[in-house]
């Protein structure tokens, strides 16, 4: 076989170095751009940085009157809603991705999976609305005194029930994110070899060992890569949980509280925020929710490679 | 062998099969020593018949070789002895396969229970994505309760039978994608032994490996006809002649003929298998 990248004809060919080039800047231009935002942030945010230092990340004061600022409860309020929706919606995606991959017939399987998609088309905006005027009644009268009923033992399931609150937001956000993880899981998983699970079930495997053997052991790096996707989502979605959430600077051990996040945060107050020192400290909660994001896509990186020599491909 | 297969209590399967005589002891052609009896298999792909009253008697403790030219309906025959077809909606097939005395294409048996019984080695190595051990392991672990140091004493019993042992036993933690081509075919070969199967398929196994790999797999199906009963499909003929006692030639569905594989090769009794192994097409 001839090595194209050592074949001279094609060095010397115009065309293809011009295409070379292209792609090298189209490549290039993301981690310049990621580093442009990041120089921007810092820049934007430097008043605030000068002025509360690292305490900003671990206090939870929220007040500009007084202008003393601190992103604790909005960094709260990312973390935990964007927890809710991924312990919700990552098993939830994988057993529609299962299903649609190797339980269904085509049919319904193109039917459920079409389905599943549309719910990623829907604006965010939308969810917001339904949340607020449909959903946190629902979460009002039934749900949460559902769960105050059995559950009110544990902290997480006391308080008044409003409706509105960290636990709506984060099924909203489990409801917004479960089509890019079941519709990425399901394309990784009709990526497995066929050969391999024919071998599988040659061994007298029935389809919940093939799967929990072979499937998702082969799909592991997609599967991860669905959940981070997912996952980056709800980090940031901003509209539908700035309608949900409640909006007040707190951390409560209680899902059921008004609370609010990062996004939501910006989205609500960057309007008002005419002081110098009051928008720097809204651009570095920006940092924070950038830093946030790049840090969980870092470690499931480093915990890919990590277990790189058990995934074997 | 006898101590490997003595070492699971209770399971009869196992013991039963424990004296089976050399394959010399069974007077080839007897019903004593068909393993599998085909009778009037057809088949349908969607609507598209594939094969067609397909008979064929595969005598136990013998090799028998599918051949014919591409797309003739070998693999297709092969893959109803495992029911690994049903995986496929619109597959279906007719007829009879008996074996021990049940018609195992129907519906009340049970296709996991048939695969345990009627291994199958595929044309591309197909390792699972796990180490070498767990490759071997996996089959004895769904299939059986083993304590840790019986499985270790099974998975380096299938291994030492497939004749990898030797090349792998120090890299027993290692994917198995890590080995090589003709090696992952064997680790296939020991993955489907490990768990004591009565029928080993083999759909084209040598079809992606070369030719000293090819060498060792079918030294080893002369070792394994001892024990199991192998069905091969292989459009090499001379592997065909090689290794097979008993050759059937498959033209469009159809099995034109079925004998001995010398009487085959040397004195066919068909025009169409003459035309086949002399290459005049195919």
């Amino acid at each position: 076989m001839v090595n194209p990248r050592k074949n001279r004809r094609y060095q010397h060919n115009k065309g293809d170095l011009f295409f070379k080039g292209l792609a090298l800047l189209c490549a290039a231009s993301v981690p310049l751009l990621m580093a442009g935002i990041l120089a921007q942030l810092i820049s934007s945010s430097s008043l605030s940085l000068k002025e509360f230092g690292f305490g900003f990340l671990t206090s939870q004061e929220w007040n500009p009157v007084t202008e003393v600022f601190g992103a604790l409860s909005s960094t709260f309020g990312t973390i935990v809603s964007t927890l809710i929706a991924m312990i919700i919606a990552v098993p939830l995606g994988l057993v529609i991705a299962v299903f649609l991959v190797e339980l269904a017939p085509p049919k319904i399987s193109a039917f459920f999976g079409g389905a599943v998609e549309l719910l990623a088309a829907i604006p965010s905006i939308i969810y917001g609305m339904w949340g607020l005027f449909i959903f946190a009644p629902i979460m009002a009268d039934h749900v949460q005194p559902f769960l105050d009923k059995y559950f009110g033992f544990l902290p997480l399931f006391q308080g008044a029930k409003m409706g509105i609150g960290m636990l709506t937001a984060g099924l909203i956000l489990a409801l917004m994110i479960l089509p890019y993880i079941s519709s990425v899981s399901r394309d990784v998983f009709n990526m497995v070899p066929t050969v391999v699970k024919e071998a599988a079930y040659g061994q007298g495997a029935t389809t919940w060992e093939v799967t929990r053997a072979v499937v998702l052991r082969y799909s592991l790096r997609g599967i991860v890569g669905a959940a981070f996707l997912g996952l980056g989502r709800a980090l940031g979605e901003t509209m539908a949980v700035t309608f949900v959430i409640g909006n007040s600077h707190r951390i409560s051990a209680s899902l059921f509280a008004s609370s609010n996040s990062i996004a939501s945060t910006l989205a609500n107050e960057f309007t008002e925020a005419v002081e110098p020192l009051y928008l720097s400290s809204l651009v570095e909660l920006g940092l924070v929710l950038f830093l946030i994001t790049v840090g969980f896509q870092s470690m499931a990186q480093v915990w890919l490679w990590s277990i790189r020599k058990k995934l074997a491909d | 062998m006898n101590a490997i297969t003595q070492k699971i209590p209770g399971d009869s399967r196992i013991s039963s099969r424990i004296h089976v005589p050399d394959s010399g002891m069974i007077p080839s052609g007897g019903a004593a020593g068909v393993m599998i009896k085909v009778k009037n298999l057809n088949f349908y792909y969607g609507k598209e018949q594939v094969l067609f009253d397909n008979n064929l008697d595969i005598k136990k403790n013998h090799i028998t070789a599918i051949i014919g030219p591409s797309g003739c309906g070998k693999s297709t025959h092969i893959r109803t002895y495992n029911r690994i077809h049903e995986l496929y909606r619109d597959q279906h097939a007719t007829g009879e396969i008996i074996m021990g005395g049940r018609n195992i294409i129907s519906a009340a048996v049970d296709p996991v229970d048939l695969r345990r019984r009627v291994g199958m080695i595929f044309q591309k190595p197909s390792p699972f994505p796990m180490s070498v051990f767990d490759n071997v392991a996996y089959g004895l672990k769904i299939n059986y309760k083993l304590k840790k140091g019986e499985l270790a004493y099974r998975v380096e019993q299938a291994l030492q039978r497939a004749a990898l042992w030797e090349e792998v036993k120090d890299k027993l933690n290692e994917p198995g994608s890590a080995l090589s081509g003709g090696q992952q075919q064997r680790l296939c070969i020991a993955r489907s032994i490990a768990i004591e199967p009565e029928v080993l398929l083999m759909d084209e196994p040598a079809s992606a490996i070369d030719p000293i790999a090819t060498a060792k797999i079918e030294e080893l199906m002369l070792e394994l006809k001892s024990k199991y009963t192998i069905v091969i499909v292989t459009h090499a003929m001379q592997q065909a002649a090689r290794v097979s006692d008993y050759t059937a030639f498959f033209y469009r569905g159809v099995i034109v003929e079925y004998g001995d594989t010398k009487q085959v090769f040397t004195n066919p009794k068909e025009k169409r298998t003459e035309d086949y192994i002399t290459g005049r097409f195919g």
